[in-house]
């Protein structure tokens, strides 16, 4: 802590930060733009300048600006100081000489950044009577809308995109006073964390265009905590809604988790929620009329839940609260997990292995701050995007602390001097995967085996760090790339593994934790992270329950079976025969589901659900974080509510009790602490529904939003009662407790003077820093430092390369693999045509070019696919891309055969 | 009783006073040109609608009786999809009229609003629009508001330079 004066009051401030992170966390209002906690300063703007004295006798000082400033002790600054404030006021002004008049119909009019600085620098009128500079734009894909006219060259955009996220197609051009930013011509932002340009940019260049089709100011928004429902790292976000459509979704800054940035898929994915293709109604099949009211339903469900034996198959994309509801109506025994058996047994493994509580699940940030980073078998930048994004930041930190170890002077925030110091040095990052993947540039060592070999290498690399596990033979030149990453991660203080289940290999999962609890014996402190297929995997693999599959073969050996399938498009996750033997063996079907997918085409009953829009429930991400998402709004139909609620229902009609009770989300998390011990803790993963502040519920909605006497007023002109929320502490109105709520409760961040995300900086401890009294979830893993846990010694046989028989793998695609994501527009836009992957050499004996046709063989059923040469696969492996709408399963880690030429029309 | 006689007095004096009172309906009220009653929304000399759909009108209003939603034609001009004042709720205040910047929305010398149901003073945009500029004849938003939605190209509104050439290099 170092002591200074900041218009001659005295602070005490951390050491290693510049002064502009220092007053902003003293709650003084300093006015920047080129600044960001997580982009560092560069001094490009001029607009914070403060003045810096010598001493205390020193009255005259100098203009400083302050994020260039290092905090030294006994620092005497004035950011009051006449001459400072007009340099400030002067700066704005040259910046806004070519600022268009265009603030009305500019997206970001309101939670603008620019909007506030010039508030708070006081320039109000503009004199200057030129011309302004106009510049024409570009095409930016579905996301993102540039408007160029816009733009105060702070050149945040460029340092975020190129620098942190490591996006190559945006870039600066031209010179000095015409710097145009944008591409070198019209076409889709590549880079698939671009959405954050939208959050970045400080005016409004650069914009979410799918807000722009149903444009709301944020004012307007009723917005509420959530989680991003399209991968399993659990991103906070924040979903704003207007007239019942989700309207946007921004970042909700986490520092355990997201950070500030989040990926397109979690940003733009919300549209499924708007989709014409949900379910509204309850439909009862088989009849005259099949949209029902709830009398009616309830009536048919009476006699279906009645004298029959029930079993429920489980979501992964269901919150814990619906499966766990689900487990309690159909009893313990009669739930199944809705996934098929080979994915079922890898997330055991998984689960397994996190609750020996040896190793430390790595959290995102944990990644951005290890050392040394060894990723085995999984594709993260396509399974989980953002943990890719945090890779890219460990290997670009490492560097940097590697090259200011020698060069004292230079601080961490000092981004442009790290640039050049650092130049194309990085830190430690081992890339093992099936095929080439975006991380590779900045990989030190990249490895593509199969994932047999894959797992072959892992345990080689546990061997080095511990002679006494066995021996794997490998060649000599992968032997020198595994001594090579054992040393890295020996060395390292905080490395981490990742693995994941998008390989289909359980060998991966215990190689991975082989080589973790190796790491840990060396004395390093060594963290752990799996990637589960979807947003509440871990919490569905945390039940335990038997596998699709079982429930199958029960259906096909006993007689009068109701399922209930929640949430779940099986035709996704198993075979289409075996969906198909399922539904036609069990007596009544009833489905749960917030879509219209080939699974509710089978359902005699369908239920509609809520999305996590409309609705509350927590999810486990691949940590074992369990995280609470709130309810958004409520929607029209009364009949669209939580799976969860439902199925409560279900069991008071099953139980033929008519009063029955009421649930709130945190009830049925105790019952699932109850039922299943491994949830311990979980229902103290957000604060309770009764929980207030000084007796007041939260507001959804901000002070000043509008409309409130008109919005219903075409409807009937009297104001309906606002619409109560008894699941959570929030309520459906503007009135309520206008302060800081804590961290797990924050619907939007706002504080005076600052309408933009910008003032995430108010709720937090320090720029950047964690939020005040972060709660980040609940972990439900413990770590337990001296566990002994043993290791694995089963080793795989390598990958032999079959004659005409190839080894099928799904690749994932950020776009259009997750499955309620593709419902959006643009990530359908961007979702890759159905393809075939092979390696070059056996494309080469098959005489197959680029773009051919070739027929592929898979359970019997023959697909003609493109084909797609990818030279970093490895021999004798062919890749099909999963989950996209329209393909059926295919049978990953299984052998196919490929046919040339015959398919042809 | 003195005072008693003056009242009356001065009570007959005003009956040969000019009246304050006129003969309304039949006779109609003279109005200041900047009297707040009616609220319309105006369009542009070209006949557009100035209306972008900003929401400045809505969060100003302290009634909070306007509710619209923007949306976009093909050339990127905005304006409301719906524009909708509950004039059961409005105070005639004018915040709308100050808050708008395209002059869109203005409050006319016209008081004449009443109606036996409250349902019919929910107004709609169809209700509001009227086929003038009202009181501020010239002026169209998107001739200097820099951006292109079809009005104008860039570069070819008021005060605008021609677009940049982003190859040149010159100084």
């Amino acid at each position: 802590m170092s002591t200074i004066y900041i218009d001659n009051k005295t602070y005490e401030v951390k050491q290693g930060k510049n002064l502009l992170e220092a007053c902003l966390g003293l709650g003084i209002d300093v006015p920047y733009f080129c600044w960001h906690p997580a982009l560092g300063s560069v001094g490009a703007c001029r607009q914070c300048a403060v003045k810096v004295f010598k001493d205390e006798n020193d009255t005259h000082g100098k203009l400083m600006m302050s994020c260039m400033e290092n905090i030294k002790e006994g620092l005497r600054v004035s950011v009051a100081d006449k001459t400072a404030q007009a340099f400030r006021s002067q700066v704005i002004e040259w910046l806004m000489t070519n600022h268009p008049h265009d603030c009305p119909v500019c997206d970001e009019g309101g939670s603008c950044h620019l909007q506030d600085m010039t508030v708070m620098t006081g320039h109000d009128y503009r004199r200057y009577h030129f011309k302004k500079r106009t510049y024409t734009n570009q095409y930016l894909g579905p996301f993102i809308h540039h408007e160029m006219n816009r733009c105060i060259q702070c050149y945040r955009c460029v340092r975020y995109y190129h620098d942190y996220a490591g996006g190559k197609d945006l870039n600066v051009f031209a010179a000095h006073n015409h710097v145009y930013f944008g591409r070198e011509w019209d076409g889709v932002l590549q880079s698939p964390f671009s959405g954050n340009l939208a959050e970045v940019c400080p005016t409004g260049v650069f914009t979410d265009k799918t807000l722009r089709e149903h444009y709301t100011r944020k004012w307007d928004l009723t917005t509420a905590p959530s989680v991003c429902q399209h991968c399993s790292v659990g991103c906070n976000t924040i979903a704003g809604e207007r007239y019942e459509k989700v309207r946007c979704i921004t970042n909700r800054f986490n520092s355990q988790i997201n950070g500030y940035f989040l990926c397109d898929r979690g940003r733009f994915g919300y549209e499924f929620v708007n989709s014409a293709n949900r379910i509204t109604q309850p439909l009862v099949r088989h009849q005259a009329v099949e949209a029902v009211d709830e009398a009616t339903l309830m009536g048919h469900m009476r006699k279906l839940l009645s004298g029959q034996t029930l079993i429920g198959i489980g979501s992964p994309r269901a919150s814990v609260e619906s499966n766990t509801a689900l487990m309690q109506l159909v009893g313990r025994e009669n739930f199944y997990q809705g996934i098929s058996d080979n994915v079922g047994f890898i997330e055991r493994r998984i689960v397994e292995v996190m609750q020996t509580g040896a190793v430390q699940p790595a959290s995102l940030q944990d990644i951005q701050q290890s050392d040394a980073i060894l990723v085995l078998g999984e594709d993260i930048w396509n399974t989980a995007p953002v943990m890719a994004l945090s890779v890219r930041q460990s290997v670009l930190k490492t560097a940097a602390h590697q090259a200011l170890e020698h060069n004292e002077g230079i601080p961490m925030w000092h981004d442009a001097a790290i640039h050049e110091l650092v130049q194309h040095e990085k830190g430690f990052l081992a890339n093992c995967t099936i095929s080439a993947s975006p991380l590779d540039e900045i990989s030190t060592c990249v490895l593509r085996h199969a994932p047999d070999d894959l797992a072959r290498l892992g345990f080689a690399i546990a061997h080095q760090l511990n002679g006494w596990l066995p021996r794997v033979l490998v060649d000599e030149d992968t032997l020198a790339y595994i001594i090579d990453i054992a040393v890295f991660l020996q060395q390292a203080k905080r490395p981490v593994i990742i693995s994941g289940t998008s390989c289909y290999n359980e060998a991966l999962i215990r190689a991975a934790f082989d080589i973790a609890v190796a790491c840990k014996a060396t004395g390093n402190e060594v963290r752990l992270a799996y990637v589960m297929p979807e947003c509440n995997s871990m919490g569905l693999a945390m039940m335990q329950a038997p596998s699709f599959e079982s429930a199958v073969l029960r259906t096909t050996r006993e007689k009068n079976i109701t399922a209930i399938v929640l949430e779940n498009d099986l035709y996704r996750n198993v075979p289409a025969l075996v969906a198909d033997l399922f539904f036609n063996s069990v007596e009544h079907c009833i489905v749960l589901d917030s879509l219209n997918n080939p699974t509710t085409q089978q359902a005699d009953i369908l239920i509609p659900a809520a999305t996590f829009a409309e609705g509350d429930g927590t999810l486990v991400n691949y940590e074992g974080r369990a995280q609470r998402f709130f309810q958004v709004f409520m929607p029209g139909h009364t009949t669209l509510r939580e799976s969860w609620k439902w199925l409560l229902k279900m069991k008071a009609v099953r139980a033929g009790d008519t009063n029955n009770g009421v649930y709130h989300p945190e009830d049925v998390l105790a019952q699932a602490e109850q039922l299943l011990p491994q949830f311990a803790g979980i229902s103290d993963s957000a604060p309770h529904h009764d929980f207030r502040i000084n007796g007041q519920a939260l507001p959804r909605e901000p002070h000043r939003y509008s409309g409130r006497t008109a919005m219903l007023s075409n409807l009937a002109v009297s104001e309906p009662k606002p619409k109560q929320d008894d699941d959570s502490p929030f309520s459906f109105t503007m009135e309520g407790y206008p302060g800081m709520p804590p961290s797990p409760l924050i619907p939007f961040f706002w504080s005076p003077g600052w309408n933009s995300i910008q003032a995430v900086n108010k709720y937090q401890q320090e720029p950047g820093g964690a939020l005040k009294n972060e709660q980040a979830g609940k972990l439900l893993f413990a770590y337990i430092p001296d566990a002994k846990p043993g290791y694995f010694k089963d080793i795989p046989e390598a990958f032999v390369v079959r004659n005409n028989k190839w080894l099928l793998f799904p690749q994932y695609h950020l776009f259009g693999s997750e499955e309620l994501s593709a419902y959006a527009e643009g990530v359908r836009e961007l979702s890759p045509e159905p393809y075939v992957a092979l390696s070059a050499n056996d494309a080469a004996q098959l005489g197959l070019g680029h773009g051919q046709t070739v027929t592929v063989k898979v359970f019997e059923q023959a697909y003609d696919l493109q084909v797609q040469i990818d030279s970093s696969l490895p021999n004798g492996l062919v890749l099909i891309p999963a989950g996209l709408q329209n393909m059926p399963v295919m049978n990953w880690n299984g052998y196919v055969s490929l046919i040339k030429g015959s398919g042809k029309p | 009783m003195l005072s008693h006689i003056r009242t009356m007095w001065l009570v007959f004096l005003h009956l040969f006073r000019k009246k304050e009172t006129i003969e309304y309906p039949e006779e109609k009220v003279d109005l200041h040109p900047r009297y707040r009653g009616r609220i319309v929304l105006t369009k542009d000399p070209d006949g557009g609608e100035r209306c972008v759909g900003c929401y400045l009108c809505a969060v100003a209003c302290p009634v909070d009786c306007i509710a619209l939603q923007a949306t976009e034609d093909e050339y990127g001009r905005r304006y409301p999809d719906f524009f909708r004042i509950n004039f059961s709720r409005c105070i005639f205040c004018g915040f709308c009229e100050d808050a708008c910047p395209t002059y869109a929305i203005q409050l006319i010398p016209d008081f004449e609003m009443a109606e036996y149901n409250r349902q019919n003073l929910v107004f709609e945009k169809e209700d509001l629009l009227i086929d003038s500029q009202g009181k501020y004849p010239g002026y169209n938003f998107y001739r200097v508001a820099g951006l292109e939605a079809g009005v104008k190209k860039k570069g070819e509104g008021v005060n605008e330079e021609a677009p940049v050439d982003v190859h040149s290099l010159l100084p």
